[in-house]
């Protein structure tokens, strides 16, 4: 009875496009050249010399598929997390950045880029900082008593608010001519810096944080009728949503680690979805997963095959992102009042 | 008493921050009781019902349910015995109703869950029963009031709970629904359900219900059978408003506002009390 039967479908999708995405590039491939390369890696098929099998080796499986599974982890990532927070703060309308994790990661990644040389470093502040934020977010709700949702809430604006505004102190005293170029170019987003040992290292929590949170798609639906009725039905509302929270920060922080700020896909995505598949958090998850992947790397074939030059994913996804907002503003004015 | 009380509040005190919002309260409910709330807005009977549910604990005294306090029991294992009905309200996102009504099933779930068959079919059962099985696949958003108010009550029957917690329920329907909730209320309490409600509507508890209880600055300034609480003094008292309670037939029960009654020229009545032929002659 429930629309269980869109998983095949969007599986097969995320495989056609990833496939599809691994022939286009700056350097046309033609499919069979594709084919002969993967029969000949992995099953010793056919022939190749050793110069064009160096080449497309090179071409496919150090640039552009860590850049796919990036697309995927990101995409999945940010919609997974997306989906919870709307429903765990009662409102269609609130991305994965509500708490400020997105800021204070941004944040993290420039003060790292100017005060280090060492990347793995840059990706450790960024990190921390994208959590940071979010505990200083949970930290005023928790000091003030009264509606948790809404104190959340403000926390996350206030959190968000400092973390920009520290963000702007950054970029003031950087050197102009190396570091905030460098800066900037990172907050726009972007997939070209992935690389496949650092993925591996990402993608695991990642993907555990998502299965997680399918997981716990049943109480999901709960919270989604607010904290009162949650705590009737037995749910132990506070640590569910404070553990919720806890891994949406987690893979939210990450994808700033891997690519930068990749803004309204956490937003856009669980919204489209739930068009689709409705609602109920059982399907609404794995199926967001499966649609922001599928977004996320259509959207990245397009920053970068549009023009000559890659542009950011971070402005392709917000150029895409915000007239559909606009759009579907009207259908989902619900949620706080 | 002699039965030991299904929900025994003693001695309960409970404030928001600073201000008290109840002192001292005490009370006794026993099973398959229709007990109604009475008070002005802001008397602490929403608290009080939180209270009941474990939402809230206790600043002095304790609550009971079944001769355990509530402070030693898991939300799950409330949850199993007592259902919550808010005051009707919209959600955010379009769940089926069937959706709705599952949620009642959780208590019953541990963490990582499925709905199984039997919990479906609990769901429909319960749906049956409050005659809305035709909605099962509605979007919970679109339904009317009434109808989200009865799959708020299916998923309460749903949760095998065998005492309702209603805060203001009917409060926000249409006269027609709230006259088929009533209808509801009464029909379960017959096989043996339990309702704790608050309301605005002093005839909803001189219609269905047992016994009233009136809160007025956190304390219960009166606990009673309905038609010894209810009366034109208490009610002044509780709402500082002139109002007449008449009985009809000898047995139902209506409150008519004085000024209305002065139009109808039978307000000043000592007695508060009229038999149905002077109503009808007041009427004409």
């Amino acid at each position: 009875m429930k629309r269980f039967g869109i998983f095949p479908v969007l599986s097969l999708l995320l495989i056609g496009v990833a496939a599809g995405s691994l022939a286009l590039g700056k350097y046309p491939l033609a499919l069979r050249d594709m084919v002969n390369f993967f029969l000949f890696k992995f099953f010793h098929v056919g022939q190749m010399n050793s110069a064009s099998y160096q080449l497309l080796g090179n071409l496919l499986l150090d640039i552009r598929l860590p850049r796919i599974l990036a697309a995927i982890l990101i995409g999945a990532s940010l919609s997974v997390s997306g989906a919870a927070f709307q429903a765990m703060f009662v409102n269609p309308l609130v991305s994965p950045g509500l708490l400020g994790v997105l800021a204070g990661a941004s944040f993290g990644a420039a003060l790292g880029m100017v005060f280090s040389k060492s990347w793995v470093a840059v990706q450790i502040c960024t990190f921390l900082f994208g959590f940071a934020a979010v505990l200083i977010s949970v930290g005023i709700a928790k000091i003030h008593k009264g509606n948790t949702i809404l104190l959340l809430v403000l926390g996350g604006v206030i959190s968000g608010a400092l973390f920009t505004s520290l963000l702007s102190i950054i970029k003031y005293i950087a050197d102009p001519y190396n570091q905030l170029p460098a800066i900037v170019q990172w907050l726009m987003g972007g997939l070209s810096m992935v690389d496949g040992k650092v993925l591996l290292f990402i993608g695991i929590p990642q993907v555990v944080s998502i299965i997680i949170i399918a997981l716990f798609s049943g109480y999901l639906n709960a919270l989604s009728m607010g904290d009162e009725q949650a705590r009737a039905l037995g749910i132990p509302v506070e640590w569910v949503r404070m553990f919720l929270i806890f891994l949406a920060t987690v893979m939210s922080a990450l994808t700033v680690v891997i690519a930068g700020m990749i803004g309204w896909v956490g937003l856009i995505i669980p919204h489209v979805t739930r068009m689709l598949v409705g609602p109920d958090n059982k399907v609404l998850i794995p199926a967001s997963a499966l649609i922001g992947a599928i977004y996320l790397i259509v959207v990245d074939d397009v920053s970068r095959m549009l023009f000559n030059v890659e542009i950011p994913i971070g402005i392709t996804t917000s150029l895409i992102g915000i007239p559909f907002f606009a759009i579907i503003l009207k259908k989902a004015k619900r949620g706080w009042g | 008493m002699g039965l030991m009380s299904h929900i025994a509040v003693k001695g309960v005190s409970f404030g928001y921050t600073k201000k008290i919002v109840l002192r001292d309260i005490d009370l006794d409910i026993a099973s398959g009781e229709i007990v109604t709330l009475l008070g002005p807005n802001g008397c602490g009977k929403s608290t009080l019902i939180k209270l009941m549910l474990g939402l809230h604990r206790p600043g002095e005294g304790s609550i009971c349910l079944d001769g355990i306090d509530i402070s030693r029991l898991d939300s799950k294992t409330i949850a199993r015995k007592i259902a919550y009905v808010p005051q009707i309200h919209r959600s955010s996102f379009p769940y089926a109703v069937i959706d709705i009504v599952l949620m009642g099933r959780i208590p019953h779930k541990t963490f990582f869950f499925r709905y199984s068959k039997e919990d479906m079919n609990i769901a429909y059962n319960a749906m049956e029963r409050l005659s809305i099985s035709h909605l099962a696949e509605r979007p919970y958003t679109e339904l009317s009031g009434g109808e989200r108010q009865l799959a708020v009550v299916a998923r309460a029957i749903a949760q095998g709970a065998r005492t309702l917690i209603m805060d203001e329920p009917a409060t926000g329907l249409d006269y027609g629904n709230q006259l088929r909730l009533l209808d509801q209320i009464i029909k379960f309490s017959r096989e043996g359900y339990t309702f704790i409600k608050s309301t605005h509507s002093p005839e909803h508890a001189l219609w269905v219900a047992d016994r009233a209880i009136m809160i007025k600055n956190g304390a219960i300034v009166a606990d009673g059978k309905c038609d010894e609480v209810i009366s034109t003094g208490s009610l002044r008292h509780l709402y500082n408003a002139e109002v007449s309670v008449l009985k009809l037939n000898g047995s139902l029960s209506v409150c008519v506002p004085q000024t209305i009654c002065g139009c109808m020229e039978f307000g000043n009545d000592q007695e508060n009390k009229l038999d149905m032929k002077n109503t009808v002659k007041g009427k004409r």
